[in-house]
This record gives structure tokens, C-alpha cells and sequence, in this order.
């Protein structure tokens, strides 16, 4: 049975969406994306310069085979997002933009309010909007209204590998969404990627851990067969889990011999 | 508490003491401070501390993983672009000092132009513009009308010129700066006074609170620093490490960085106060990024080639490249109007070879004029 990853009646067969930060090499990052089979790659516009005298890091994403997803990395307001974004525009770019609007710069959390107000612009703009947000669900359900074709939830600080530390609430943003979910940042290790899947996640972004790997291929086929797992472990449905052992001698057993 | 500004703090701090303490540091103490979180001063001191330096390694192997973590394989590339050497301050140990016998001159805007035509050639898009202190010829004015030409072809445009008023700051990010670098030179007020004879330089305070009129002023990133070499390094390097963290805290939309530039030889200027070796610079490196994981790290030429290699490992995330340290000296090298003497002498593209060769990506635009209001 086909499963798709729908995200604004876009069918993607890969739930792995690949970040592009920190790889030690142009060639290593074009060599990660095949191997994690993904689908989506988002890129830092601040990072993409057409003018390049040597190598330019579009270079390396293969955009005939993955959807290249903007990402307006260093915007602190909804203003200078939406200005990246239409500079993206500009240059020809996919108007998919994955909205990030972090003026923390120490643990680059997300601005509620300030996303909320890009993803309105962008929208109105005509762009599809996929917001990188703080574990919020009643914020999802505002970004959901407000157009956004995904929403993004962060499991932990961005880079910080820390995995889900945001569990309780991307199950509520889960439970309550109506657009896909995707669990974005502070996923360190592929068993955390499938932990996120199981609960029920569309799909989740991983840059960090692939990148800094000391073997970013085999890294990023580590995720892939990650998610995989996870998504065939939701699928499935997983056993309840309860809080006590079912013995399979129940305390009532001595009632039966006598019923 | 935090202090409202960073005189406040940094008057209360008692880095005099904190510096005595790191002297007398043992290696629990490092054991510890390896092993603990957070940007406290005790935690840095131990580090700094002599036993610390017993245990490099370890300090250099926290700072290596702290940074790839943070940061990645990854090296942001600039250089600076001199734009005049006058300048009325008597510094004693700078080639721009009032008294030095250099040859002075000022760029016209658009000499400014075709200087940086060869550093785009060579590959740059983060620019510095560099000047002495001269304020009827190096006012706000003048510069923004630098910046103006420059910034439709650069990603990025820094300054390191004279602190200004908050007023100044606003009209240069207007024209399009995002970034500051205002180093204090030394935070010991004593040195200060005596390498500092006449010239606005002089009042310490003015300088000291110069970084948070620039983050008022919207000033993207904001860089930092001490010369290395002229008060005792430890005690600069607590009141820079306070100062990073101080910024941090109260200027948390602003992304800062600190710059370790160590003295140089430069015409008429004074040899070294307090020498600092290559392994207290290392030992600082590793120092500020284990206690500051999030912030830039910045070298520059001043230091030679094994030296530059080896310290990117330990923190380093930017660097300036093939730099000339006089105005117009891309076009027209003239060694009689330099600053200092650079050490590293190769070229932007043979160092980018180099840490290419070292398993680094090297990274030539990492910012967008889109992100500060001008664009």
C-alpha cells in the first residue's frame, strides 16, 4: 500500500527531510542527501550566493531529484523573513519556504509570536509555508489557521541532540493536528527519528546528527531505515502500554476451576 | 544578578581576585570545571588556570567536540579592508598611533570601491572596514557612503572604527552594517591609562559601554575582544569572557563573537607588556568556547600559519585571510602605512586549500543583506 508524505497535495515517498548546515564538505552533504533517500532538502538562504567565484552550496543538492526547501535562517522578525523569502523568489527558487524566525541566537528557539505573524505574510504572499515552531500545540493550531501547510515542532534545541525532550507535547500537537506534523531539531540519534514516528509524526528533519557524524552516508542511511522503522511501527499499531506485567498466571486464575 | 549595563558588572566582579584564584587553581578544580555547564567565572579561571594548562588535552578535546557540535566542520572567511590611518589617538602600541612616523592617507569612496573589487575577486562577501581614529575625516558620514557603495555586492559589511554615539551606530546600519568589532584592548584600567596618552581612547568607560549602544542601535553581531599582550592575559581574558557573557544575557538578539588578537610588532610601537605564549593563547581559545559554546570565534592574520591551523580545531569559526593591514594595500601594497605586520602570509585561496585539505568546509557568504532592514 502506498504511503505517501502529503504536504500541500505534494505526495513525497522519503518522511526524512535533510538540513544543510555544518557538513564538512559540499561533497560529503551531496553524498548524505543520496543516501538518506530523502525527498526534501531545506537550505539557509543566507548560506546560497549566486555570484560565487568558486563553489556555491546549490551546487551540491541534486534539485532535479528533491524538492529544494528555503529556509530564512537568521531572521529575527516576520518582516526580514518575508524579504528572504521573496529574494528566494527572486532568484527563481521553489516559493516553499520553511519559516524560521529565531532571535535567540543561543539556543535559536523560535519566536512564537513572530512566526505566527511570517506565516500570515508569507501565505498572503502566496508562498506554501512550512514553520519551524516551539513545541506549542494551541501555536500549531493558530498556524494551522493561519495557512501553514505543515507545522514543525521542535523536539529539542536546535543541535543539541538531545532527542524528544518535548514528548508530552508534540503528542498533544499530534494528536490535535490538521496538517502534517514534523518534528524538527534536537534529534541526535536515529532511534529518536523513529521514536517520533511511532508516536505518530508525518515526518521529521534531521541536520545536526547526520552532519557531524564522522560518517555522514552512512549516518544518513542510518535515519532513513530509521524512520522507515518507526513509520511501519505506528502503522502497525502499536501494543498499549501498561504500567504492570499481564502475567500470564492472572491472580484470578484459581477462580476458573471453580466457575 | 545581571548588572543594567556592563560597567556595573564588571565593576562588581572582582576580576583581580578571580585572576588570583586561577593561580592558585589545582587540577580537581579542572576536573571539575571540565565537567561542569555554564559561563561562570570561577568555572573559566579554572581553566585558565596553570594546572589547566597541565591538562590541555583534555581541554582541547571538550573544546574540539564542543565546536564541531555547534558549529560543524565549518569556517567563515573575511577580510579586512583598511579604509584610512589617520588618526589623533596616541596608542603606544599601535602602527596608527598620532606620533608614529607612517604615511597617512584616506580612501576616497570610491577608491573604497575598487579595493574591494579584488577582494570579491579572490572570493570574499563578508567585508571589515577598518579605520583609525579621526572624527572630521572618519565620521558616520563618510562611512555610510563606503558602505553604501559596497553593500549591493557584499553579504555582509563589519566595522572596527572608532566607537560612536548610539545615533552614529543607527545611521551605519541604516546604510547597511551589521556588524561591529570594538575591542577593548585591555579591561585593566591601570594599563589602559598607560598605553593610552592622549586621544578619545583614553576615557575606558566610554569604550567599555560601546558595544551595548551598538546592539541598541540594531547591530546585528557585535565582536569583542582584548589585545593579547598588553595587561596580565588572564585577568583580560576573565573580563572578556564576563563581558561575551554580559552581552549574551542582555543583548540576546545580538550574536557575539571574541577575537584574540595578540600584539605585533608595528612601526614606532612597544614590544609586548606581558608576553603571551602559544600555549596560553590555545589554552584561552579552548577556555572561551568551553564556556561560551554558542559564540563566534575570531583570528586573524597576526598569527602565523601552524598556529592558525591548529587553533581552528580548538574553536576558531572565523577567519580573515590574505589580509593588508593599510589603506588602498589590495591595489597598491606599502608597507610604510601598515598597522602591523601580518604572520600569516598566504593567500585567501591557499587557505582555503589548506583547511579544506583539513577536513573543513570553507564558508564565503553566510548572511544576506535581506537580514537587517536595508535590503
Amino acid at each position: 500500500m502506498e504511503d505517501s508524505f502529503v504536504v500541500a497535495s505534494r505526495a513525497f515517498s522519503s518522511r526524512l527531510l535533510l538540513g544543510t548546515g555544518k557538513f564538512p564538505s559540499g561533497a560529503s552533504m551531496a553524498a548524505a542527501i543520496a543516501a538518506s533517500g530523502t525527498d526534501i532538502v531545506t537550505v539557509a538562504l543566507r548560506r546560497v550566493d549566486p555570484t560565487a567565484t568558486g563553489d556555491d552550496i546549490l551546487d551540491f543538492i541534486p534539485t532535479q531529484d528533491v524538492l529544494l526547501l528555503p529556509n530564512t535562517s537568521g531572521a529575527q522578525t516576520a518582516e526580514e523573513a518575508l524579504r528572504l523569502a521573496r529574494l528566494a523568489r527572486a532568484a527563481g527558487m521553489p516559493d516553499w519556504i520553511k519559516l524560521e524566525v529565531t532571535p535567540d541566537l543561543r539556543y535559536l528557539l523560535p519566536d512564537p509570536v513572530e512566526t505566527l505573524k511570517g506565516c500570515e505574510l508569507l501565505v498572503a504572499d502566496g508562498f506554501t509555508v512550512l514553520p519551524y515552531m516551539p513545541a506549542d500545540p494551541v501555536l500549531a493550531k493558530r498556524l494551522e489557521e493561519a495557512g501553514a501547510a505543515t507545522v514543525m515542532p521542535l523536539g529539542s534545541p536546535i543541535g543539541s541532540n538531545q532527542g524528544l525532550t518535548t514528548e508530552a507535547a508534540l503528542a498533544i500537537i499530534i494528536e490535535q493536528a490538521g496538517v502534517p506534523v514534523v518534528v524538527d531539531a534536537g534529534i541526535g540519534a536515529p532511534s529518536q527519528a523513529a521514536r517520533a514516528m511511532e508516536m505518530g509524526a508525518d515526518a521529521v528533519l534531521v541536520n545536526t546528527a547526520i552532519a557531524v557524524a564522522q560518517d555522514p552516508v552512512r549516518m544518513a542511511g542510518a535515519f532513513a531505515e530509521a524512520v522507515r522503522a518507526g513509520r511501519n511501527g505506528y502503522l502497525a499499531g502499536l501494543p498499549a502500554v501498561s504500567d504492570t506485567a499481564q502475567a500470564s498466571s492472572p491472580l484470578t486464575g484459581f477462580l476458573q476451576g471453580n466457575a | 544578578m545581571l548588572g543594567r549595563t556592563f560597567q556595573e558588572s564588571f565593576d562588581r566582579a572582582d576580576l583581580a581576585g578571580w585572576r588570583e584564584r586561577s593561580l592558585s587553581c589545582t587540577a580537581d578544580d579542572v576536573s571539575r570545571a571540565l565537567n561542569g555547564q555554564g559561563a561562570t567565572l570561577g568555572r573559566f579561571a579554572a581553566l585558565i588556570s596553570p594546572a589547566a594548562a597541565q591538562q590541555l588535552e583534555q581541554l582541547a578535546t571538550r573544546a574540539h567536540a564542543l565546536t564541531v557540535q555547534r558549529f560543524g566542520r565549518v569556517l567563515q572567511m573575511y577580510a579586512p579592508l583598511y579604509l584610512s590611518n589617520e588618526c589623533i589617538d596616541t596608542c603606544t602600541y599601535c602602527g596608527f598611533s598620532r606620533e608614529s612616523g607612517i604615511r597617512r592617507l584616506t580612501l576616497s569612496p570610491m577608491r573604497v570601491e575598487s579595493e574591494a573589487e579584488v577582494l570579491l575577486r579572490e572570493g570574499f562577501r563578508h567585508v571589515l572596514l577598518v579605520s583609525g581614529e579621526h572624527p572630521r575625516i572618519v565620521n558616520a558620514g563618510y562611512l555610510s557612503e563606503c558602505v553604501r557603495r559596497l553593500r549591493k555586492r557584499f553579504a555582509s559589511i563589519s566595522i572596527e572604527v572608532a566607537p560612536q554615539y548610539e545615533d552614529a551606530y543607527r545611521e551605519l546600519v541604516q546604510a547597511g552594517v551589521d556588524s561591529l568589532a570594538v575591542y577593548q584592548e585591555t579591561y585593566d584600567r591601570d594599563v589602559y591609562d598607560q598605553v593610552h596618552l592622549g586621544g578619545r581612547k583614553k576615557n575606558f568607560d566610554w569604550r567599555l559601554e560601546t558595544p551595548e549602544r551598538a546592539a541598541r542601535a540594531g547591530m546585528k553581531r557585535i565582536g569583542i575582544g582584548a589585545l593579547l599582550g598588553l595587561a596580565d592575559w588572564r585577568y583580560d581574558a576573565l573580563a572578556t569572557m564576563l563581558h561575551a557573557d554580559w552581552l549574551q544575557r542582555a543583548c540576546w538578539r545580538t550574536q557575539i563573537s571574541v577575537s584574540v588578537p595578540r600584539l605585533r610588532t608595528a612601526e614606532g610601537a612597544i614590544e609586548s607588556l606581558n608576553p603571551v605564549t602559544d600555549v596560553d593563547l590555545a589554552q584561552y581559545v579552548c577556555a572561551l568556547r568551553i564556556c561560551l559554546p554558542d559564540a563566534g570565534i575570531v583570528l586573524s592574520t597576526r598569527e602565523r600559519e601552524s598556529l592558525r591551523d591548529g587553533l581552528v580545531k580548538l574553536g576558531v569559526t572565523q577567519l580573515s585571510a590574505g589580509s593588508r593591514t593599510e589603506p588602498g594595500g589590495y591595489e597598491e601594497p606599502d608597507h610604510e602605512a601598515e598597522q602591523f605586520d601580518v604572520a600569516d602570509h598566504r593567500s585567501s585561496r591557499e587557505v582555503a586549500a589548506t583547511l579544506v585539505a583539513m577536513g573543513y568546509e570553507v564558508v564565503w557568504k553566510d548572511w544576506e543583506a535581506s537580514l537587517h532592514g536595508t535590503a
